[in-house]
């Protein structure tokens, strides 16, 4: 077989995977639209789920999952900053900041339901905080915070190194060259961790079914119970109490997440146009 | 035993004053036997060919090499007549004596002014008094007249020769004795390099500058004395040829390998 051929037959091969994926997501995409457009309107949005069917919205969830989802980023993202900026600038590197790296990488792979149980045995029951949007929270940032804090490494390390350099030159201490020139040169990088990672506790169902409650209700404090979108729509849908209010709250669960990832996206684009 | 440079003795002060300076990395040693006055308030040339150890040398004055964890210097660097590797000197205040201009421009990501106020505000300077100094310093690195109406804008908007006037004015900011310039001019436009060489001569009698160039042309151009460094054998150490007076260096050099790097034969 000669070059031209083995060449044109990979680039056919790439191209129809190529195609497959966009076609898998595409076809995702419009199904949940067509099914879940039909609901969209503000009052499903705004208004409270009423009766056995659970007709009318599902503005409580929405809520729910809002607040615990900034609660557990409010909860992570200092800790995981500070823990990146030890691993990446202060630690004597080694086996021990190696076993560190590895435990967290460990962590994001755990499966959600299980950290779910986790969440429910240390918080809800044994914390004796019990349902609550804190114990949801707390649950969730074990999810987040693997991830926030590797990202935050990996963007504290792509600094470059003259950008040290010149703090340093400049009479900076330690401690000045971290806050002041790396961490506000890697930010860009760092929120958009912290985007990502958010608009995956956005999607989490596992974790928080454990720990939230399932009855709704509108959070006000964080030891209030709730019941997140994802539990709605689970509920919904297997028990099929309400199929269409079921895909209405797809597609906006959808929409969010999407929203959260463009948001990355718009950020890191326009941080580094300068 | 190889050739050694003998300091001159013109009577201009010493700013600082080098003695039998040894350096290693880990176990390669990359200069030996540098005894060498930088004199107070004029432009001193350091050259030879690439990877003679200029930027090595260069970065021991400010201790900038504390940051490389195999490295080592011996022998005695002294400041104003005090050794600057004694126990009990903090690298973190010679650097705000001596401040380093680096080969690629490195603005922090942040506006013009903040780039320029960095230096100040790490010492605490008051906010009422940083637009002065901000202002000051931008003029003395001829770069206020292009920039006075975008200080906000990001330090790296600017081209490349405006990046590098910007980490100079960076640098003049917090009053440095010394500057010590790394090629400054190697990745930057030759309107700005005029520029730089200008600010040059107007800083001299202000502050002392050691420059590294391998341009002939401009060490000859700005500078008052010239060091002549090169590293014969491979993996042998570096040494410093001949030091003197420019004019001295590029009319009649002593060492014939001085001769033949500035003739171009080799390096
Ligand atoms: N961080 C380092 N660790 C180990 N060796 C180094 C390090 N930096 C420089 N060297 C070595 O030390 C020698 C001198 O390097 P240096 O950068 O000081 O040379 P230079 O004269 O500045 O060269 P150039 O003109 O190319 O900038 C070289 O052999 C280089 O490989
Ligand atoms: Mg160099």
């Amino acid at each position: 077989m000669n070059k031209t051929v083995t060449n044109a037959i990979a680039l056919a091969v790439l191209w129809v995977a190529a195609i497959l994926t966009v076609a898998v997501l595409g076809t995702v995409i419009l199904y949940v639209f067509i099914n879940g457009i039909g609901q969209m309107s503000p009052s499903f949005i705004f208004t409270w789920p009423e009766g056995v069917a659970a007709e009318g919205g599902i503005w409580p969830t929405i809520v729910s999952t809002m607040y615990v989802t900034l609660l557990a980023m409010v909860i992570v993202t200092p800790i995981a900053i500070l823990a990146a900026v030890y691993l990446a600038e202060y630690a004597v590197q080694g086996r021990l900041v190696g076993m560190i790296r590895f435990a967290a990488d460990s962590l994001a792979s755990v499966p959600s339901i299980v950290m779910g149980l986790f969440g429910l045995a240390l918080f809800v029951e044994a914390a004796g905080i019990g349902f609550s949007m804190l114990s949801a929270a707390l649950a969730l940032s074990f999810l987040m915070l693997p991830i926030v804090m590797r990202t935050t490494e990996e963007a504290i390390r792509a600094v470059p190194k003259y950008i040290r350099w010149g703090s340093y030159g400049l009479g900076a201490t330690k401690w000045q060259v971290v806050s002041r020139s790396v961490l506000p040169a890697s930010m860009p990088r760092i929120v958009t961790g912290i985007i990502l990672a958010t608009g995956r506790a956005v999607g989490e169902t596992a974790v928080v079914i454990y720990t939230m409650g399932q009855a709704i209700n509108m959070p006000i404090t964080p030891f209030d119970s709730g019941r997140p979108m994802t539990v709605h729509l689970y509920l919904l849908a297997m028990e099929g109490i309400n199929l269409p209010a079921a895909y209405g709250t797809a597609l906006l669960l959808m929409i969010l997440i999407l929203a959260f990832n463009l948001g990355a996206r718009y950020f890191l684009r326009r941080n580094r146009k300068v | 035993m190889h050739y050694r440079a003998t300091p001159q003795s013109d009577g201009a002060p010493e700013k600082i004053t080098v003695k039998e300076l040894d350096f290693y990395y880990g176990d390669f040693h990359a200069l030996t036997d540098i005894t060498v006055g930088i004199k107070e308030k004029a432009v001193t040339a350091f050259i030879g060919p690439s990877g003679c150890g200029k930027s090595t040398f260069l970065r021991c004055f400010n201790r900038m090499n504390d940051l490389i964890p195999s490295a080592r210097a011996e022998g005695s660097i002294t400041l104003d007549g005090k050794d600057i590797y004694a126990t009990g000197v903090d690298p973190v205040d010679l650097r705000r004596r001596i401040g380093m201009i680096f080969q690629q421009p490195n603005p922090f990501p942040m506006s013009i002014y903040d780039n320029v106020a960095f230096g100040p505000r790490l010492q605490g300077v008051k906010k009422n008094e940083l637009d002065e100094i901000v202002q000051t310093s931008l003029e003395r690195a001829n770069l206020w007249k292009e920039t006075k109406d975008i200080l906000d804008r990001n330090g790296l908007a600017l081209s490349g020769g405006q990046q590098q006037r910007l980490c100079i004015a960076r640098v003049l900011a917090v009053e440095p004795e010394v500057m010590l310039m790394d090629e400054p001019c190697s990745a930057i436009d030759p309107t700005s390099v005029q520029k730089i060489e200008d600010l040059m001569a107007e800083l001299k009698g202000r502050i002392t500058i050691i420059i590294v160039t391998h341009n002939m042309q401009q060490a000859a151009r700005v500078s008052d004395f010239t060091a002549f460094f090169l590293q014969e054998v491979a993996g042998e150490p570096a040494v410093l040829v001949e030091y003197d007076r420019t004019a001295n260096i590029f009319t009649s050099p002593k060492d014939r390998r001085t001769e033949d790097y500035i003739t171009g034969r080799f390096g």
